[in-house]
């Protein structure tokens, strides 16, 4: 596709939806799905079929728009619907429903099935990653088009240098979504300052010496949002990574998905397909000269494949286990090649900002912490899903006002983010804004963005183990502190929930959780005693409650 | 190649550029600790025994990995790390069975000398003692796998030596133990040239020679060292 | 390129082949009927050809051969080695790496009970609790008839259906523990 091309299927698929005067937007995200939204979307395009409405309305299945609690979910937008108007909702719509909001198109809505649109669950979002989530269809790649799809990459490749792509996302202030924050520029700036090395060991039949990784493989349980940015808007991945690839000369991409997100694959490959077909990837992009290829690579079931450096080892194919850094991917990566990987969520953010440009996205988020974050809110709330919000936003906006609160009856106890790797953020600290320095400071981390929150009955003793288990079991054995130590920290909660234990075992896990989190080799070891550290920190009480007072040693 | 300068706790010592932290102190004669190093083979940092500080670097390195580099100031003897080194030694002896006084590599046991050089004089975590079994199925070697501390010295003296690959490494976690071929016994691998560098590489009784005494068992580990250096360099240095 | 059918795949194909004996003498692949055999293992080989026989292709010819069979038999993993060129204990060491490749054949009916946070604070483990007591199946276990495999996934990412299971690759969620047990002492019993 050339720019003209691009300018004219855009212009094109505009005017036809320009059409159509009502659109319907059926979710089809694994959450919906699974409860049968794609034969509401069938049934409700039969239905406006029979009725001869079909001219007129349009029917898409869409991406996730976030409130997972009430699905499946429709929305019915009025073409001549003025823009601070929110559109009709339907929730918990099953396949029988369709005749019913079939019918109501263009009359009253269904009131029976109607959601409140204006609570703050969907007034108090800022969408700039899923800003298509919920409006296109994912697997046509002209509704990308007609979304303002691949301007960005047709700007870069067409008026920018390498150089300057890197400029403006530095400028952005974007910070990597995977957990850790680090600048995504200076992260761009090294990989592509690396030289490739004479000899490496790529196999034969990839010309690259460079490449870009996306990284898909979304461990943290309780974290959802890679996966329904993938299923919604897989085509702002490809131009993410096209765009990193043309900034630090990389020829050659791959998207590390979990095997858990079949959905999720099947769109990213259908994407992929496309994408090449109409000369997006592949020799030559838009006539540029510019050559970039994606394929998509399945992970296993391995929580440490998350980790950068066991990610390229699974890649190559072999055990996902990591190595000590430096060197570091950006230097020496994949088959021995610098390799810029980011996480899926910081790949979407990559279009928006070289199409919108640089200032506008520093001026959204805090002074240290640009743009928007996801979360996955789940747990004891009541609207469960999926939120795009301005980083600094406080955490008590989203638990109580986004998120609704917890269900009747029920007090807040402390929310958990980061997963594994990060910690439970109690009630005192509610009003603290939601950016990487502030959690960090209390203990906890920004993480990929499960945010999971607890209620007055949940045992933080019984957390912490049950996180510990996890790292236990998802440590891939190769250095000590991590393969020995989480056993052992695993089996001194164990005993102190069983209340078995003494104020001396106590001491001695809060000493193995420091030894475990300055000698493992990667992060996975260096955070999994930070869900101890934190309930430690805040609900010391807890444990204490459950030692034996001057009790014998069960040793 | 140029060299650096850098300290090691607090004295100059000057490197080649392409030399890791542990060259440059062992060049310096500055003991550290080491299990899952063997000189001839790829340094994996796994056994975080060789751990250093370096100032204006906030995490611990492996010193078996790391470069060294032009001003770098290392230590590799304070108070934090002897703590640490004690605690890994601890870990490793809870985690298996190693009961020194029953083990063909008794007094020629790398994790015993280090336990003796940390000072470790008892354990105090729980002994998880998985049942492991021992393999005597190959003719002339021996595999017990409650003895093994996974340095995966045998998996790379195989594969980056011998050129066999015999060894590798089942499941993950404590639950990982190593395994030759198909997680077959010993005497039925097909890939095994019998050539007993594995034994050579191992640092505890782990792998060992069939009906060798105690004595017997003292393993002569500069042989892979002079097979590398024979190997790439094509130098034949006893 | 295919796409895995359905969420985590405790392969709801019918029990991959007669059990094999662990031969020494490799290569050949079973004494199952050849056409059955034969369908399996060229898709196996279709992965592998795609990726041009390179050792980089270990893992994704493992999914593939993980769909196609259900399990990952020695003799599967000889062939893998085989034509891919690889160590067997390399092969051996991958297989068992990752959490969604399996030594051992499934049950016919498979329930995958997600244990990620979020099902987990919602229950998930008091409805572990309640399998094991009434069905006497824990964590990985088959029934002896071979009806039913238990097995656990670490998330499924379908948080808003907290706790979720997948029952023969259909999602279910918001799961009671009685009902449950009710829909898999069924799977269990199953005589077809």
């Amino acid at each position: 596709m050339t720019p003209e091309e691009l300018d004219r299927t855009r212009e094109r698929e505009q005017a036809a939806d320009a059409n159509f005067e009502h659109h319907v937007h059926v979710c089809v995200g694994t959450a919906c799905e699974a409860l049968g939204s794609e034969a509401i979307a069938k049934n409700i395009e039969s239905e406006l079929k029979a009725a001869g409405r079909d001219g007129k309305i349009k029917v898409r299945c869409v991406g996730c728009p976030g409130l997972c609690a009430l699905g499946p979910l429709v929305e019915v937008e009025a073409k001549d619907k003025p823009a601070d108007e929110p559109a009709t909702l339907y929730q918990y719509v099953k396949p029988e429903d369709a005749k019913e909001i079939a019918a109501s198109i263009g009359g009253a809505p269904a009131t029976r099935l109607q959601a409140d649109t204006r609570q703050p669950f969907f007034t108090r979002q800022t969408k700039i990653v899923l800003e298509n989530c919920g409006r296109i269809d994912p697997e046509r790649i002209e509704d990308y088009i007609a979304a303002d799809g691949f301007q960005a990459l047709e700007k870069a490749l067409f008026e920018m240098e390498p150089q300057e792509v890197i400029d403006e996302i530095s400028k952005s202030g974007l910070r990597g979504r995977g957990g850790a924050g680090f600048p995504t520029g200076l992260k761009w700036a090294t990989v592509a300052k690396s030289n490739s090395p004479a000899v490496s060991r790529v196999p034969d039949d990839i010309l690259a010496r460079k490449f870009v990784i996306c990284n898909g493989d979304e461990g943290d349980p309780g974290a959802f949002m890679d996966r329904s940015t993938m299923e919604g808007d897989p085509f702002r991945i490809i131009e993410g990574m096209l765009l990193a690839g043309y900034a630090v000369g990389a020829g050659k991409g791959y998207v590390y998905v979990r095997a858990e997100y079949p959905l999720a694959v099947k769109r990213l490959r259908s994407a992929i397909r496309q994408a090449q077909r109409g000369g997006m990837l592949g020799a030559n992009i838009m006539g540029s000269g510019f050559n970039f290829d994606i394929d998509v690579r399945l992970g296993a079931g391995a929580f440490v494949c998350g980790e950068e450096t066991s990610l390229i080892a699974s890649i190559e194919g072999g055990r996902g286990t990591p190595r000590p850094r430096p060197p570091f991917p950006a230097e020496s990566g994949l088959w021995g090649c610098p390799t810029l990987i980011n996480n899926v969520e910081t790949m979407a953010n990559i279009a928006p900002i070289i199409r919108r440009g640089a200032a506008w996205f520093a001026g959204i988020g805090t002074e240290k912490s640009k743009g928007t974050k996801v979360f996955a809110l789940t747990g004891q709330v009541n609207n469960t899903g999926l939120i795009e919000v301005p980083m600094g936003i406080s955490l008590r906006e989203i638990v109580f006002d986004i998120g609704g609160g917890l269900p009747e009856g029920r007090s807040f106890k402390a929310v958990q983010t980061g997963g594994p790797s990060g910690g439970c953020i109690p009630a005192q600290y509610l009003d603290m804004k939601v950016d990487y320095e502030s959690l960090a400071q209390v203990g906890s981390i920004m993480g990929s963005g499960g945010m999971i929150v607890m209620d007055d009955q949940t045992d933080m003793v019984e957390i912490a183990r049950f996180f510990m288990e996890f790292c236990m079991e998802e440590s891939c054995g190769k250095c000590v502190p991590c393969r020995v130590g989480t056993a052992q920290m695993h089996g001194l909660l164990t005993r102190i929930s069983e209340g078995k234990a003494t104020q001396a075992h106590l001491d001695t896990l809060t000493e193995l959780c420091d030894m475990v989190r300055r000698t493992s080799l990667c992060g996975l070891g260096q955070s999994a005693p930070n869900p101890v550290l934190s309930t430690l920190r805040y609900f010391k009480s807890e444990y204490e409650s459950k030692l034996v007072k001057d009790g014998q040693h069960e040793r | 190649m140029s060299a650096k300068t850098l300290t090691i706790n607090g004295k100059p010592v000057s490197a080649r550029e392409d030399e890791t932290i542990l060259d440059a102190a062992r060049d310096a004669g500055v003991v550290m600790p080491t299990l899952c190093h063997l000189d001839g083979l790829t340094d994996i940092g796994a056994c975080r025994m060789c751990l250093v500080e370096v100032t204006g670097i906030n995490k611990l390195l492996p010193a078996c990995t790391t470069r060294v580099a032009e001003g770098m100031e290392v230590r590799t003897d304070t108070e934090q790390l002897r703590k640490y080194r004690r605690m890994t030694v601890e870990l490793l002896f809870a985690e298996r069975n190693h009961v020194c006084a029953g083990c063909v590599a008794n007094n020629h046991c790398e994790l015993q000398d280090v336990g003796i050089a940390v000072g470790m004089d008892h354990v105090r975590y729980d002994y998880l003692f998985p049942k492991h079994d021992v393999d005597l199925t190959h003719t002339q070697f021996g595999m017990d796998q409650n003895r093994c501390i996974l340095c995966q010295r045998c998996v790379r003296v195989c594969d980056e030596i011998e050129g066999a690959h015999t060894w590798d490494v089942l499941g993950r976690g404590v639950k990982a133990r190593v395994i030759t071929d198909l997680n077959q016994p010993w005497g039925e691998s097909l890939s095994c040239t019998s050539c007993g560098k594995c034994v050579m590489a191992c640092p505890t009784g782990a792998i060992f020679k069939l009906g060798s005494t105690v004595e017997e068992s003292v393993k002569d580990r500069s042989k892979l060292a002079f097979l590398k250096n024979a190997r790439d360099k094509k130098q034949w240095v006893m | 390129m295919t796409a895995p059918a359905g969420p985590p795949r405790p392969a709801p194909a019918p029990p991959a082949g007669p059990p094999r004996p662990a031969s020494a003498s490799a290569a050949a692949p079973t004494a199952t009927p050849p056409a059955a055999v034969d369908k399996r293992t060229k898709l196996v080989e279709a992965t592998m050809r795609r990726h041009g026989f390179r050792g980089n292709a270990l893992i994704e010819t493992l999914h593939t051969a993980q769909e196609a069979y259900g399990f990952l038999d020695d003799d599967l993993l000889r062939l893998v080695a085989k034509t891919l060129k690889l160590p067997l204990s390399k092969v051996y060491g991958v297989a068992t790496f990752y959490n969604l490749f399996t030594l051992k054949p499934a049950g016919k009916h498979a329930c995958v009970v997600c244990l990620g946070t979020a099902c987990y604070i919602k229950g998930a483990g008091r409805l572990m609790d309640t399998l094991h007591r009434e069905l006497g199946l824990s964590a990985g276990a088959t029934t002896p008839n071979g009806n039913l495999s238990l097995l656990t996934a670490r998330c499924f990412g379908s948080c808003a259906m907290a706790p979720a299971a997948v029952i023969d690759g259909e999602m279910t969620g918001k799961i009671a523990p009685d009902a449950m047990v009710t829909r898999l002492r069924k799977l269990a019993e199953d005589a077809s």
